[in-house]
């Protein structure tokens, strides 16, 4: 197996929750999003441990899985704070400090 | 070698149709969905590449813990289940011209500086007792300042999403 395959396959996953992100008017879609590009760079991490024979690799994949969890706890609590203010959670509703 | 290969060709199959139409489906509900196909597909790759402790805690908190919420906000924010909203923006077709100039530009980096690299298939498998062992030596502060953040994330969310 090449270690390229691995890195193109985080490298796509990670352009594709950009898109998510920039393109989708749901606030919990944007969130899903930032899930697959978390999620890109847990594959290189754990490829990259596996290509240096490091068990660190595993470890901060373990780190980012705790981290994406604290982050979509606060995130979905913060769409429900908005949807229960302004009863949308459509991202361009959100406009109040532009310019 | 083979084996190992086809699988690969097969899971990250899956993994890329299914976070592509998770990005483009008109239903939240489906979205949610296609984003478990995904979660799934990663693990079984974790499990490819020997990091099985991984494997486990992605299946455990993502498709466990993660998927559930994501649920429940779908759920609680009444979002339309049909057609009804329009999900994805007008500026759609800028995003897709950013995403397709990061991804080639990554992509190419990627060839350019890794080429034919070989992955090394014969290293030193660590199972989940390194793996702790790890956790609990060399990164025992971090692992502990992440114990505090959960803590802090959890009575951050109570307090933002309790009603008074």
């Amino acid at each position: 197996m090449l270690l390229n395959q691995f890195l193109i396959l985080g490298a796509v996953l990670f352009t594709v929750g950009v898109y998510g992100v920039l393109a989708r008017r749901n606030g919990v879609m944007v969130l899903m999003s930032i899930e697959l590009m978390l999620n890109a760079v847990n594959i290189n991490l754990v490829v990259f441990g596996v290509q240096h024979g490091v068990v660190s690799g595993q470890v901060f994949a373990l780190f980012v899985i705790a981290v994406a969890a604290a982050e979509v706890g606060v995130g979905l609590a913060i769409v429900l704070l908005l949807y229960r203010n302004r009863t949308s959670i459509d991202v361009e509703d959100f406009d109040l400090m532009r310019g | 070698m083979v084996a190992q290969n086809i699988f690969f060709g097969i899971l990250s199959a899956i993994v890329v149709v299914s976070a592509l139409r998770m990005v483009t489906t008109r239903n939240i509900v489906h979205a949610a969905l296609y984003l478990v196909a995904v979660l799934a597909g990663l693990g079984a790759l974790y499990v490819l590449l020997t990091a099985e402790f991984v494997a486990t805690t992605q299946v455990l908190v993502y498709i466990g813990a993660v998927m559930v919420l994501f649920l429940f906000g779908i759920m609680l924010t009444k979002a339309p289940l049909g057609n009804v909203m329009e999900m994805t923006g007008k500026q759609w077709p800028i995003a897709a011209v950013v995403a397709a100039l990061l991804g080639g530009v990554t992509i190419y980096s990627l060839i350019n500086h890794f080429g034919s690299d070989r992955l090394v298939t014969d290293g030193p498998i660590y199972r989940t007792a390194d793996v702790s062992d790890e956790v609990f030596s060399t990164y025992i502060v971090p692992f502990e300042a992440i114990s505090v953040l959960l803590l802090a994330a959890l009575i951050g969310a109570i307090v933002l999403a309790r009603k008074d």
